[in-house]
């Protein structure tokens, strides 16, 4: 690769941020006009959405089980083991359960995204597509976005959900506590301002996702090492973009709610 | 898909447009970061002509095609197409435009989650065209190109040929006014590209469709340059004793070289010119 000078590398971001910016810009656009292409959308839904089941799940409980283990050795100091079902529950909806998922599906769909969008890239398909009369961006990104953003949402309920269940069954075999008992604290300490925090951040990950995952295949140059590359790409910037957005969210958030 | 070509060409040749090239650059130059790829191409293609574009390998061909179908945008100079101007032209009035334009790309361009029919209908299905007229268009596309027992294939099942005979299949089954050929016989062998060439001629003599077709194959150039399409017969060779003396007239040489015009004209033109680079690369 060739070394750039500051000048020509700063440029160049600044044209990636550009035309990131306009591609983010068009896919919203075309949310509002016709054609939307619903059959796309739903295969997207079944993709994202029902495909990713499987590890949020998993992550979702195993995360529930650990952080019921470690919380409940700090509580024992305080005699407070009892509030473990509280500090899972708070832990999971307001921050775990929508970084993990988002983290989780980044790895698995902006990946693909920018995988298949930039094999496509490669191969002329998407100018084949441009030439036969279709939008690449109204064809291919849009369904994803809105495919993205609608199933991240449920994906983290779910997590959520099972990350209490999985705290649940923890505390109950290792710790000795009343499963009631550890559901009524979790059901207790949420408030309104928790839930709508937890289920705001995976609006603005799905965006992520989406875009950078999108974005990433459509720049593809260079064959085979280049969709890797992209896919690489992809990956590692929505996952870092989501902890930052993550971090900006739960201050707004802390500002609107107070806590 | 004579019927299908003829009709919608129909609309174009009877209107005042006509008389117009259909395709014509001014002084068209495109730079790729800070390498120039093309400088101050001129040139236009008529109705019903067939445009050769001849060069070495990476000379800016498949650049120059790309510009024609507003695939990219030049960096000066002008390009029109059907009299529309293209450079200026918002993309979402070029995916009108392009419903005129069928397009060949070098490796096919196949969408490989498709099969071949959905391919094919592909522009079809775009255009809302009802299910059965689709398939009946297809299926006719598909018998031009000889293929129609590959209807249900994906294009992983296909040979390189075959999915070059997709392809254009799917750039004919609009009955588009102009075709543009990038490369269709690039990286196939001599028999399977006189076969490619031959449904290129079928093309230009059974519908009269302008086109352009980029290649750095001789072979393929003066094929297409000698040869006509007949329905009884197939390809066969035109007579040097008839009033063509073995030249189809409709056939228009370009040659680039380093993103330059080094020749355009009639073969006749081109086999005589005394220019060395063309000579050798001629020879």
């Amino acid at each position: 690769m060739p070394l750039l000078s500051p000048e020509a590398y700063l440029k160049q971001k600044i044209l990636a941020l550009q035309e990131y910016s306009v591609l983010c810009g068009a896919a919203i656009a075309d949310i509002f006009t016709p054609p939307l292409y619903w059959s796309d959308i739903f295969t997207q839904m079944d993709s994202i959405g029902v495909g990713s089941m499987p590890i949020i799940v998993l992550t979702g409980f195993f995360t529930g089980c650990v952080l019921a283990l470690q919380s409940a050795t700090a509580l024992r100091q305080f005699g407070a083991v009892s509030m473990t079902g509280s500090l899972v529950a708070l832990s999971m909806v307001k921050e775990l359960g929508p970084v993990l998922t988002g983290l989780m599906v980044s790895g698995r769909n902006a990946a693909g995204m920018a995988s298949e969008l930039g094999s496509m890239k490669v191969t002329e398909q998407l100018d084949a597509m441009r030439a036969l009369g279709t939008d690449p961006i109204r064809k291919l990104v849009t369904p994803r976005l809105i495919a993205t953003i609608f199933m991240l949402f449920f994906l983290t309920i779910i997590a959520d959900a099972f990350g209490i269940a999985g705290g649940a069954l923890t505390s109950v075999t290792t710790q000795g506590l009343n499963a009631s008992s550890y559901l009524h604290s979790s059901y207790q300490s949420l408030v309104y301002g928790d839930v709508v925090q937890g289920l705001t951040k995976p609006l603005f990950s799905a965006f992520i996702i989406a875009t950078v995952g999108c974005y990433c295949g459509m720049k593809t140059t260079g064959g085979t090492q280049g969709v890797g590359r992209a896919t690489t790409q992809a990956v590692v910037v929505s996952s870092v973009l989501i902890i930052i957005v993550d971090l900006l969210v739960t201050r707004a958030m802390i500002g609107i709610f107070g806590r | 898909m004579g019927d299908a070509t003829a009709s919608s060409g129909a609309a174009t040749v009877d209107s005042p447009e006509s008389a117009r090239p259909v395709v014509e650059f001014k002084d068209v130059s495109i730079t790729f970061d800070v390498k120039p790829v093309l400088q101050n191409i001129s040139f236009s293609v008529d109705r019903g002509q067939t445009l050769i574009l001849l060069g070495p390998a990476g000379t800016g061909k498949s650049v120059l095609l790309k510009l024609a179908n507003g695939l990219l945008k030049p960096d000066s100079g002008s390009i029109r197409i059907f009299g529309q101007e293209i450079t200026t032209m918002p993309e979402r009035e070029l995916y009108e435009l392009r419903a005129q334009i069928g397009m060949v790309f070098q490796e096919s361009a196949l969408f490989d989650s498709l099969t071949v029919e959905d391919n094919v209908a592909y522009r079809l299905h775009e255009e809302h065209v009802p299910e059965e007229e689709a398939h009946a268009r297809v299926v006719e596309a598909l018998k031009f190109v000889e293929l129609e027992q590959a209807i249900d294939k994906f294009p992983s099942e296909l040979s390189g040929g075959m999915r070059r005979r997709v392809s254009i299949a799917r750039a004919i089954v609009s009955g588009p006014d102009l075709i543009l050929y990038d490369s269709p016989t690039g990286g196939l062998d001599p028999i399977t590209s006189t076969t490619i060439i031959e449904l290129v001629m079928k093309q230009r003599d059974v519908s009269h469709t302008t086109s352009l077709v980029v290649t750095h194959r001789l072979q393929d150039a003066f094929m297409l340059a000698t040869h006509r399409y007949d329905a009884q017969q197939g390809m066969k060779e035109i007579p040097r004793d008839g009033p063509e003396h073995g030249i189809d007239s409709g056939m228009k040489f370009l040659m680039l070289n380093e993103g330059h015009i080094v020749f355009q004209g009639t073969t006749e033109d081109l086999v005589h010119s005394d220019d060395p680079w063309i000579k050798e690369f001629l020879a």
